[in-house]
């Protein structure tokens, strides 16, 4: 809502606040000040000047050569203008004026002849194009004949005024008018100001004699009212009202487009305006559309309506959609001379169907699916009639004619200091909150601690205690309400068990070089389902997808982290950032439902994706690009965080390298997956070697057993043992590693390999790998017989599970 | 003998000064201080002495022995100490070299936020709950006092997957599902920190996908200056000590009486600049008195309890406090954007 401050002025004194002021004070009251800004640039030294003669140019075909009587002195203004001409009077920039773009007025020189100033056009002062009247779209501005030579141009066309505008909540609509506004502003700076009464003079012709008003549908119109006013003369309206319109961001049209408008920014009542003689009936009805009726709006738009809209009709044929757009057959033209003024009250959600099913949103619509106050609908159209006789020779009827079931009583809200008090943690005592109810212009009841408080209808936001609590909150100020602490028993916050580990495993990745990401949820359906675990993928039936999405590449919910991570890596390294390793904790979407009625389980998994160089310090000739076992490692070290055992499956999936993905294990579940990226997709993502992880963390966190108990220092020796084996080259490390775990027990305590050979002195096919044991007993020095008894246990083992052989 | 003791001493010491290496010394040691050295040897003539001048020499003999055995000690230290100076001389380093990289990753700013605020309320007693980010409508909207065709839907036009479950526009369905398991006659004290989504063109500054942190306390006999007290104490840690707030009235549809907080501008005081809009104050959260229609439908009676609420957007947080200019850095994942905020 955009409220010049000249016109507020008008209705309540303001004068003793700063424009700052009065912007914090309203506020602070209740209503947020987006801006205050000027209507137009500054301008000065423009004045307005009499056109006493217009000649061509002599040396210019487009230009004249303009005698300009501006107070006292004539000045010679060469004008480029179409539309200047004798005896007009016009804004002259004078030399020495400046105009918006800090563009300085001098004395010069067109086509050989002298120019002292510059006759200008609405733009050229700063109105914003959309805001020029039309008749002076493509020229400069005339003024009313009866405007004083030689007066101050930029106040005549009020481009000296200040634009509060005004940040609305939906429950404040009715601010959504300059009496509303008003109002408010008189209850914050405790000042005084009533909506006037409206003065119509109208004739003897009665108006029931020319029209009656029919309404099918009394919930969803519960009031019409039709006026009818004759001889009326199209023209511009007063140059003050343009000023106000254009002031509000309307653009003036004519005097009876105008009159509405501004009334509807007054009051804050849409109004409509029928050329009767073009309505073709004398009977007006309201009701439903039928699905697929047609009319063409006023935007000469042809609309398909449905009967969720309600329509004006003359009993035929539809004039308007109620609330929203009239009808193009009927508008107010230059030749109309009687009119029907409708006032009307249009259901709020009748309005909103119609409104959003035609895209259409007008200052009109906005206000009546808000809510209009039901005791100022007939009074607005009164106030058009008494401004349709002043401003556009009109000639009001008698009486309006109106189907009226409108209820217009006052809600009852009842308060009690105490509780009040209660409630704020405020002692605030009942003269005060009488004073408040009083600024507010609320009617009330006393009795004792007791408030019986009547609601005035342009409030229609106030239906119970807790609304009427602030409305004594923000008069009585919120900056004085005291700091108090919550009362009630106090409880230990913290995080849970299962919050704690969230925080822990993302450290740990951090601490292990990944830098977190977060990524979105909804992505494109193709990438919804791929690099999908295998447990997942098992379990979704089909991925989550928006009903109505925004775009393709948001639409469907994700099944997977890894393809948005890939995502950015791929982002990263078309910017020349190669050396990346990323990780996102987030959720993905599992729904095992064909059509998806129920919520999607939402399951938290950790995913990581690395490329480039993992470690890079040259001058050392150390140098180490990203491979399977870093990424592996990288899970090894979570797993060894949760002291949770994972063992490692290679495997096959798609968009992975074949040969170098493994599904993850833990307490003999898949987990999830960890490998290179299929090189065909790394290529189309522009991305060198690029490998990933994602696991599954709730299986994690669920599983997870914190040791509590405290695990004696061993003080006794260990033993290490090497082996070195030659196996089949198929025959994998972590087989022979699970052998040698079990053969060894309890006396292994750990093993790892520290070579790996394939090549000379062995045969094609063969590979040998070597394993360091480390053998101990916590609670006793082994005696090497025994580490040999089991050593030898293991070799037989392995000899027999794997054809392993010694290696010589 | 006695001369010739000493003159065995001149000439040993004499050596031992001589010698610049460890052999060397080790040589004169055989050479002297050894089974058949010449001090050995005199003192082995000792029987030809008279008995009073036989402990005199001896005295004298193991004196000699002593003070070339530490001429010789001390020559040794002193060679090895250069030697081991000529060796670390050698060993000498430029110490501006690059260091072997420690590979470090980080937070991203938001989990740096939404952490920061989630430890300051623990710090107040509040716990953490966490609830679906695909909602049903009805705690999405109607628990809190959004019915079907309510305007105020309008303002969070959102991502509906079916009739009945959204994504979520807020995380205020946390809320409502937390009191809800209360049967109505526990306290409820919580934040919920949380993605949520809203059908926007993403630009500089709007996100499909955000993070909301909301926070809700329902007990009997909560004030609205407790709100402001506790918003304060926030607001006083989060920002410092030396920021002002204010709250001004607003709207929510599940709050009444309903604030906005506005924080005094850290870039001009609270003077007025572009950044506060010449205001002099910066918008940085929304809350109030929970409706008494969210404490009904969650089964409390708003007669005997009430509550507080409030919401912010770490995003816009994080924009404010670091000045982060466009909203979309914050999903981008531009490693030269998630490295900047990864120092303590």
């Amino acid at each position: 809502m955009l409220v010049s401050l000249n016109w507020l002025q008008e209705y309540i004194d303001v004068s003793r606040y700063s424009p700052e002021e009065l912007a914090e004070i309203i506020t602070k009251t209740g209503i947020e000040v987006e801006s205050v800004e000027p209507v137009a640039e500054e301008v000065t030294g423009v004045v307005v000047g009499y056109v006493q003669s217009c000649e061509q140019h002599p040396n210019a075909d487009k230009l004249n050569l303009c005698q300009v009587d501006v107070g006292g002195e004539t000045l010679q203004i060469v004008c480029g203008a179409p539309n200047v001409a004798e005896g007009q009077k016009v804004p002259v920039a004078t030399p020495g004026a400046v105009l918006p773009g800090n563009f300085k007025i001098k004395k010069t020189k067109l086509r050989g002849e002298e120019s002292n100033g510059m006759i200008c056009s609405l733009q050229e002062l700063g109105v914003d194009e959309k805001e020029v009247p039309k008749e002076f779209a493509d020229g400069i501005f005339v003024f009313p004949e009866d405007v004083e030579v030689g007066a101050n141009a930029i106040s005549l066309l009020n481009l000296d005024d200040l634009i509060i505008e005004l940040g609305l909540t939906p429950n404040r609509s009715d601010a959504l008018s300059m009496a509303g506004v008003a109002y408010e502003v008189a209850a914050a700076i405790d000042g005084a100001y009533e909506l006037a009464d409206e003065n119509v003079q109208t004739s003897d012709e009665k108006t029931e004699d020319h029209v009656s008003v029919v309404v099918e549908d009394s919930e969803a119109n519960p009031y019409y009212g039709a006026f009818i006013i004759k001889d009326i003369q199209v023209g511009p309206s007063p140059l003050w009202m343009r000023n106000r319109l254009t002031a509000a961001g309307i653009r003036p049209i004519n005097n009876v487009v105008d009159i509405t408008n501004y009334v509807l920014m007054e009051y804050g009542q849409p109004l409509h305006a029928f050329d009767f003689d073009r309505f073709g009936s004398n009977t007006i009805v309201t009701r439903r559309a039928k699905d697929g009726e047609k009319m063409t709006t006023l935007d000469d738009q042809e609309r398909t309506l449905k009967s969720d809209h309600l329509v004006i009709t003359n009993g035929e044929k539809a004039h308007a959609i109620a609330g929203v757009m009239g009808g193009a057959e009927s508008e107010v033209q230059d030749d109309t001379t009687t009119i029907i003024l409708e006032a009307a009250f249009f259901h709020p959600s009748v309005v909103r169907e119609a409104s959003k099913d035609h895209g259409l949103r007008s200052e009109s619509s906005t206000r009546f699916e808000k809510g209009v106050d039901p005791n100022r609908v007939e009074r607005a159209g009164l106030r058009a009639c008494e401004l349709l006789a002043e401003y556009a020779g009109g000639t009001v009827l008698d009486g309006v004619v109106a189907h009226d079931e409108l209820d217009r009583s006052e809600k009852q809200v009842t308060v009690n200091t105490n509780t009040i008090n209660e409630r704020l943690g405020t002692e605030i005592n009942n003269e005060d909150i009488a004073d408040i109810f009083r600024r507010l212009q609320f009617n009330y009841d006393q009795n004792g601690d007791e408030f019986h408080v009547s609601v005035p209808t342009r409030r229609g936001d106030i239906t119970i205690f807790e609304d009427m609590l602030e409305e004594v909150a923000r008069i009585y100020g919120y900056d004085n309400l005291p700091y108090t602490l919550p009362q009630g028993a106090s409880q230990a916050g913290g995080l849970t068990l299962e919050q704690l580990l969230k925080r822990k495993v993302k450290a740990y990745f951090e601490g292990a070089g990944l830098h977190e990401t977060i990524t979105y949820s909804l992505t494109h359906k193709d990438k919804a389902q791929m690099l999908v675990s295998p447990e997942v993928k098992e379990r979704s039936v089909s991925p989550v997808a928006l009903a109505m999405p925004m775009s393709e590449d948001h639409g469907t919910l994700r099944l997977s982290m890894v393809p948005e991570l890939l995502e950015s890596l791929s982002y990263n390294v078309a910017r020349k950032q190669e050396n990346l390793a990323f990780y996102e904790v987030g959720t993905v979407f599992i729904s095992e439902e064909e059509k998806v009625t129920k919520q999607p389980e939402e399951m938290l998994r950790a995913s990581g994706a690395l490329t480039g160089e993992w470690l890079s310090h040259p001058w050392q000739q150390e140098k180490k690009s990203v491979d399977f076992f870093v990424a592996k490692g990288i899970l090894e070290g979570l797993s060894e965080q949760l002291d949770l055992p994972f063992t490692y499956e290679k495997t096959k999936l798609d968009h992975m390298h074949p040969g170098r993905t493994a599904t993850v294990w833990v307490n003999g579940k898949v987990i999830g997956f960890v490998g290179q990226v299929h090189p065909k997709l790394q290529k189309q993502l522009g991305l060198k070697e690029t490998y990933v992880f994602d696991v599954n963390l709730e299986v994690l966190i669920e599983d997870y057993k914190k040791e509590e108990k405290f695990q004696t220092i061993p003080r006794h020796p260990s033993v290490s043992r090497d082996i070195a084996l030659v196996v089949d080259e198929h025959v994998t490390a972590g087989s022979i590693e699970a052998t040698i775990g079990e053969a060894g027990s309890p006396l292994v305590k750990d093993v790892q390999v520290f070579d790996l050979y394939q090549g000379e002195h062995l045969d094609d096919g063969k590979k040998s790998l070597a394993f360091r044991l480390l053998y101990l007993d916590p609670l006793r020095t082994l005696k090497d017989q025994e580490v040999e008894e089991t050593h030898n246990a293991i070799l037989e083992a392995v000899k027999s599970q794997h054809q392993a052989e010694l290696r010589g | 003998m006695k001369e010739r003791l000493e003159e065995l001493q001149q000439e040993a010491l004499a050596k031992v000064e001589q010698a610049n290496s460890v052999q060397g010394l080790k040589d004169v040691r055989v050479e002297y201080l050894g089974k058949k050295g010449p001090i050995t040897e005199v003192l082995r003539g000792m029987g030809k002495l008279s008995k009073e001048e036989r402990p005199v020499i001896g005295q004298l003999a193991n004196d000699v022995r002593e003070n070339i055995a530490q001429a010789i000690e001390k020559k040794q230290t002193s060679l090895e100490d250069e030697a081991l100076e000529k060796q670390l001389e050698e060993e000498s380093i430029d110490v501006t070299l690059p260091a072997r990289p420690v590979k470090i990753g980080g937070p991203h700013l938001l989990t740096s936020i939404v952490e920061e605020i989630e430890d300051l309320f623990i710090g107040m007693g509040f716990e953490i709950k966490e609830g679906p980010e695909v909602e049903t409508d009805y705690y999405n909207f109607e628990a809190l006092n959004l019915p079907k065709g309510h305007p105020a839907r309008d303002m969070q036009d959102s991502f509906y997957v079916t009739e009945e479950l959204l994504m979520r526009t807020h995380t205020s369905p946390v809320q409502a599902r937390t009191m809800g398991a209360k049967n109505g006659s526990e306290p409820v004290k919580m934040i919920c920190p949380g993605k949520v989504y809203r059908r926007d063109t993403d630009d500089a500054t709007h996100s499909h996908q955000f993070t909301q942190i909301e926070g809700l306390l329902v007990d009997k006999n909560v004030r609205m200056s407790d709100l402001k007290g506790v918003l304060n104490a926030f607001a006083k840690q989060m920002f410092g000590a030396d920021r002002e707030i204010r709250l001004r009235p607003s709207f929510f549809p599940f709050t009444e009486p309903s604030v906005e907080m506005d924080i005094s501008c850290k870039v001009c005081g609270g003077k007025g600049c572009s950044v506060c809009k010449g205001t002099g104050w910066i918008e940085i959260l929304g809350g109030g008195m929970v409706h008494p229609n969210v404490l009904e439908m969650a089964g409390y009676d708003p007669k005997e309890y009430s509550g507080f609420a409030f919401g912010m957007g770490p995003e816009r947080i994080a924009m404010l406090k670091y000045g982060v200019d466009d909203i979309r850095h914050f999903y981008t994942n531009d490693i030269r954007f998630l490295e900047q905020y990864h120092k303590a």
